[in-house]
């Protein structure tokens, strides 16, 4: 298939990419790796005026120690997050998460910066970003300005992006020596999660000091299952499964899934 | 006859056909570029059923690179009717088919208009400027409602009924009454299964250039059938034959899907008549699945009727075909293929087979691997199964007590098929050793007793497939319009070198390296000094192409048979040589000696002779060359046992296969590592059937499933570590003692997995799970809901037009 014609533009610094997103108007378009934007342009589901791409800001990749927290660049891929080692000891979750996503070419060009952008609900880095309680750093017009996950995704395929504005960082607390776990139920390798948990489990003197779990794909964003987490505080490993049930109150499939896979996915973060 | 050192047949050669393959050093049909060469680009209808008011092509004419817009009633003087070679009875009904719709549209992603253009985008461009005003009509897409005639596909026709085709074993004379057997029974069964929709996801789409160039037109398209597509655009067009060339340059997989006369290649001749330019049109992935022919779509209602010990006595089949809006090449031939195959392998008195195809806004389906068969043995291997749960057997001993012993061949069937040979005991015993039934019996067992929420099933296809298509004479009385003999040529190069031209058209099945291998044993010439000319009328003008586990079994007769050819006449020359009688000539490993002495020539000297001519036999023409044209007398009959195991987690409702083993008995086996190959492949597309894959339409008869993020392929990931092994027992209808192996894995595994997840989930209460048992219906039928309970699948992209997660 065959996208409609766009222009193409290179800036070589933030500022530059933000001055052409405000010159080109609301119809240009950020391109960062291109693994869902390229699939849109093709299907001609979306006819970007113009696409900046992004892709040569290398202020924008690698992962640097921030003291009590990482800061992510948004052009960092699947593939560096799955090998990076302070994503390793500090957010093990994301990298648990990421080595599910898609398949080795995707994860080469696909960032993790695009992911959050992008804000499919059954995109999976929405839901362990909100329950790891990640903060967005935006470049715009005005300055910076920084965005908590649990206010930049605002619904299905939305966020709190302006068009004129650009994710450069996302900043992650630090888990260190927590235990984690991602439980993802697809029908294929390639296929989409049909809903996953997102799990990550703190445990001091044999019981949960504290939990965070995040659901994909059972809404029109990412869910933190909020309940759940509370339940569990000061709680031994025994109590995840009724706590789990807290998942969801619902009686269809999803919300069955819901409950089952993070009964799964909590299990198996305590188990490391 | 004669040999090589080390006999080739048999040996697990790499494929030579595969570097060039697998590195696209080739030319696939999209790669060509011919000077001057337009593009072109094909608007489809959105709606599934409208009339057409008005089309507006002024903007998109206007636009830049745009040479012309064509729409349904510019071509209707000379597009005709695309053809339908198989009408199955006196009284088919058959709706004219156009290419490019003329007044109305019939399927979401019929073609109703054409840009052409100097380049691919500028052409794509323009589609969007193209103004088509529909009024749309009601849209029939349910089988059983179609029937009600309330809403026609076709007005014209007056009904959604295009035949009814019926076998039975009391009128034919190869069995007893069904109606008599189910009344006096003491077990009838009845049951009714889906095949769902499945799409032929070959992995080259669908492409085509016309070069109307020199007084010629030279097609080259990415098709299974370069013969019959000749035949048919010459049928079609009204272009003369022989002004026709259609090469299948090196084709990237078909599965069916290719085995087609597609509106796209027709509208290429036409508009490269109409530009004097050559014309190309290259699919995407998206028009593929909306456009090129479906597979499957039947209702199977069947009744079993049976003695309480467990013999089998009566089997009705009634099915309702879903013909899609158009009668394709051989559409309403399909669930034909099948009638022959529901009986399979066992012994029934009675036999009755009612087939009703139906017209439906869906896009039309046609062949897919297996054709016909895969449903036929999908049904009996379930009901099988049913009957095992009804009497308290174990399956497979009930299975055991009904086949056809192997020292009962030559069988004749109820549905009037003569199965030449096989060995049901063989496979089976093989199979039963390496899949280790007790210990999984008793795994099962004690995840029964534990209520374990992983719970195991085990399910068997004990199938016999009919391949080798097909004896013309069969053909001809099943109402098809051609043959099914194959041909094949050898030219002996004077260097000794040799070319084979073969009427078969590999797309992917490894034809170059095994038909090469035949000739070398039969010649006695290196492997590689074998060259196989394939997929061109000019060189290869006679053939009936790739489909139905065919080539072997008879364009490698028709090639065993013109190498023969090729001895005779050199046996001949080599006495002449070595001044002997012709008696006294013995041929082995490529070299003609005089019994008894130590004179020789090799075939390369007598190649030589018969080239330069220099001192022939009296009336002896120059040149080695054979042709050779084999009609088969009867359909092969590879059969096998096919063992899976699956898990089901009860509480997600998802299905993993623990492991799989496949016994086949495909004949004799010239290479096993492309057997191994193609029964992987099969296995791949059986089980997708059974877990994964789906065309789903909307209420608006908008194809939902319309790319690979909805449309669940299965890749290797997804798929157990295959186990397989073969049993040999040699077809008596050829020299080669072959079969046809490239149904056998899909026709097979489908069954197996289903009946393994009943299996595993039928003691909580679980009787039935349509396909593809996705995680949800698993679930859904483990609650006690309905086995169809599914809300659709998620759309476009996986989850862009939707909450996504295909469910
Ligand atoms: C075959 C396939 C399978 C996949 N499977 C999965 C899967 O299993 N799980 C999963 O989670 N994902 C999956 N994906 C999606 C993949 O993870 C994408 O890489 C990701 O969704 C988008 O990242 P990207 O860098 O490619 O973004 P792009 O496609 O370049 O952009 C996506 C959107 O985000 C915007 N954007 C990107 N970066 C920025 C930025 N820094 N600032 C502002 N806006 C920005 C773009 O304008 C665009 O609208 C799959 C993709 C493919 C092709």
């Amino acid at each position: 298939m065959i996208p409609a014609e766009f222009r193409y533009l290179c800036p070589s610094t933030v500022d530059e990419a933000v001055r052409m997103l405000v010159e080109e108007g609301e119809d240009a378009k950020v391109i960062a790796g291109g693994q869902s934007l390229v699939p849109v342009l093709r299907m001609r589901l979306a006819a970007p005026t113009a696409l900046i791409d992004i892709g040569g800001l290398t202020e924008l990749t690698g992962v640097r120690d921030d003291g009590d927290s990482l800061l992510i660049g948004a052009m960092t891929t699947h593939y560096e997050v799955q090998r990076d080692h302070l994503i390793h000891d500090h957010a093990l979750l994301l990298k648990l998460v990421t080595d599910t996503v898609a398949d080795p070419q995707v994860r080469h060009r696909g960032t993790f910066g695009g992911s959050l952008c992008h804000a499919d609900p059954a995109g999976d880095l929405l839901a362990p970003a909100l329950a790891l309680d990640a903060v967005m750093i935006i470049a715009g017009p005005g300055g910076r300005r920084e965005v908590p996950a649990s206010e930049f995704f605002v619904g299905y395929f939305e966020t709190a992006l302006a068009p004129d504005e650009i994710l450069i960082d996302v900043r992650v607390p630090k888990y260190t020596g927590w235990g984690a776990h991602y439980e993802k139920l697809n029908r294929v390798a390639q296929a989409w999660s049909i809903v996953a948990v997102a799990a990550a489990v703190q445990i001091s003197g044999g019981t949960i000091a504290a939990a965070r779990v995040g659901l994909t794909n059972v809404g029109s964003g990412p869910v933190r299952a909020v309940d759940v987490e509370s339940a569990l505080v000061g709680q031994p490993v025994s109590a995840i499964s009724d706590a789990a049930l807290l998942a969801s109150s619902g009686d269809g499939y999803k919300d069955n899934l819901a409950r089952v896979l993070t009964d799964r996915a909590l299990t198996a973060a305590v188990a490391g | 006859m004669t040999a090589t050192a080390e006999p080739e047949v048999g040996k697990a050669r790499l494929r030579k056909e595969d570097a060039r393959l697998i590195t696209g050093q080739t030319k696939w049909t999209d790669n060509l570029q011919l000077t001057g060469m337009l593009h072109m680009a094909v608007l489809r209808s959105p709606v599934a059923h409208a009339r057409i008011r008005s089309i507006d092509c002024s903007r998109a004419t206007a636009m830049p690179g745009v040479a012309i817009v064509l729409t349904g009633e510019d071509l209707a003087a000379e597009q005709g009717s695309l053809p339908c070679a198989w009408p199955i009875t006196e009284d088919m009904l058959a709706p004219a088919a156009p290419a490019l719709a003329v007044d109305q549209v019939n399927f979401a992603g019929e073609a109703v208009a054409l840009v052409i253009a100097d380049n691919a985008y500028r052409a794509a461009d323009a589609l969007a400027a193209i103004d088509v005003d529909y009024d749309e009509l009601p849209v029939v897409l349910d089988l059983e409602e179609a029937l009600q005639d309330n809403d026609l596909v076709h007005p014209d026709l007056g009904t959604n009924k295009s035949a009814t085709w019926i076998f039975d074993s009391a009128e034919a004379g190869s069995g007893t009454n069904v109606e008599d057997e189910i009344a006096s029974a003491e077990v009838v069964l009845e049951r009714t299964f889906r095949q769902q929709r499945l799409i032929p996801s070959f992995m080259e789409p669908r492409s085509v250039v016309v070069d109307p160039s020199a007084d010629m037109f030279t097609i080259w398209s990415a098709t299974q059938i370069p013969h019959i597509l000749r035949w048919m655009l010459a049928a079609v067009s009204g272009i003369a034959e022989h002004r026709i060339r259609v090469i299948a340059p090196d084709v990237g997989g078909g599965f069916g899907g290719k085995l087609q006369v597609t509106p796209e290649e027709l509208l290429c001749l036409l508009v490269a008549r109409r530009m004097g330019r050559p014309v190309k049109w290259t699919e995407s992935r998206t028009e593929s699945m909306l456009s090129g022919h479906h597979g499957r779509d039947q209702i199977q209602k069947i009744t079993l009727s049976a003695r309480r010990d467990g013999m089998v006595t009566g089997l009705k089949v009634e099915l309702l075909a879903d013909m899609g809006a158009y009668l394709r090449l051989v559409t309403p031939g399909i669930p034909i293929l099948g009638a022959f195959m529901f009986n399979a392998i066992y012994k029934f008195a009675a036999y009755r087979f009612v087939c009703t195809n139906v017209f439906t806004n869906k896009v039309p389906t046609d062949a897919y691997r297996g054709a016909g068969r895969p449903e036929a043995t999908f049904a009996i291997e379930r009901m099988m199964d049913e009957l095992a749960v009804e009497l308290g057997r174990d399956p497979m001993e009930l299975r055991q007590q009904n086949w056809i012993k192997h020292d009962e061949f030559p069988f004749s069937t109820v549905a009037g098929l003569t199965y030449d040979s096989g060995n049901y005991e063989a496979a089976t015993d093989r199979a039963m050793e390496l899949f280790d039934y007790s210990a999984l019996r008793e795994e099962q067992a004690r995840r029964r007793s534990s209520r374990d929420p992983v719970q195991v099933g085990i399910g068997i296809s004990t199938y016999t497939e009919m391949c080798g298509l097909a004896p013309s004479r069969v053909l001809g009385a099943l109402r098809y319009a051609a043959g099914g003999w194959e041909s094949a040529s050898i030219r002996m190069l004077p260097t000794g070198k040799v070319e084979v031209i073969t009427g078969t058209s590999p797309h992917g099945q490894g034809h170059e390296t095994v038909w090469s291998q035949i000739v070398a044993d039969r010649l006695g010439v290196p492997f590689e000094d074998v060259e196989v000319l394939h997929g061109d009328t000019a060189s290869s003008h006679r053939g009936m192409d790739s489909y139905g586990s065919r080539s072997l079994a008879v364009g490698g007769t028709a090639l065993v048979h013109a190498a023969d050819k090729v001895l005779a006449k050199a046996r001949r020359l080599a006495a002449h040589m070595m001044e002997c009688d012709e008696a006294d000539v013995e041929f082995a490993t490529g070299s003609f000696s005089v019994r008894g002495t130590s004179t020789v020539r090799s075939l390369g000297d007598v190649v030589l002779a018969a080239h330069v001519a220099h001192d022939l036999p009296e009336g002896m023409e120059p040149g080695l060359d054979a042709d050779a044209t084999f009609d088969p007398d009867n359909f092969s009959f590879p059969h096998g046992t096919h063992l899976c195991a699956t898990e089901v987690d009860t509480q997600t409702g998802m299905v993993r296969i623990r492991s799989y083993v496949a016994v086949d008995d495909v004949g004799t086996v010239v290479n096993p590592l492309i057997v191994d190959g193609q029964v992987h492949g099969g296995l791949a597309q059986g089980i997708a059937q059974a877990l994964y894959e789906e065309a789903i339409h909307d209420e608006t008869g908008t194809l939902t499933t319309a790319t690979f993020a909805d449309y669940l392929v299965p890749s290797a990931a997804d798929l157990p570590a295959f186990m397989t092994a073969r049993t040999a027992t040699p077809a008596t209808s050829n020299p080669l003692g072959v079969k046809g192996v490239g149904e056998a894995g899909t026709i097979a595994s489908t069954p197996a997995v289903v009946n393994s997840v009943l299996d595993a989930v039928r003691h909580l209460g679980v009787r039935d799970i349509e396909m593809p048992l996705s995680p949800e219906r698993v679930w859904t039928a483990l609650r006690g809901g309905a086995a169809e309970a599914s809300t659709p699948a998620a759309g476009g992209l996986g989850s862009i037009d939707s909450q996504g997660g295909q469910s």
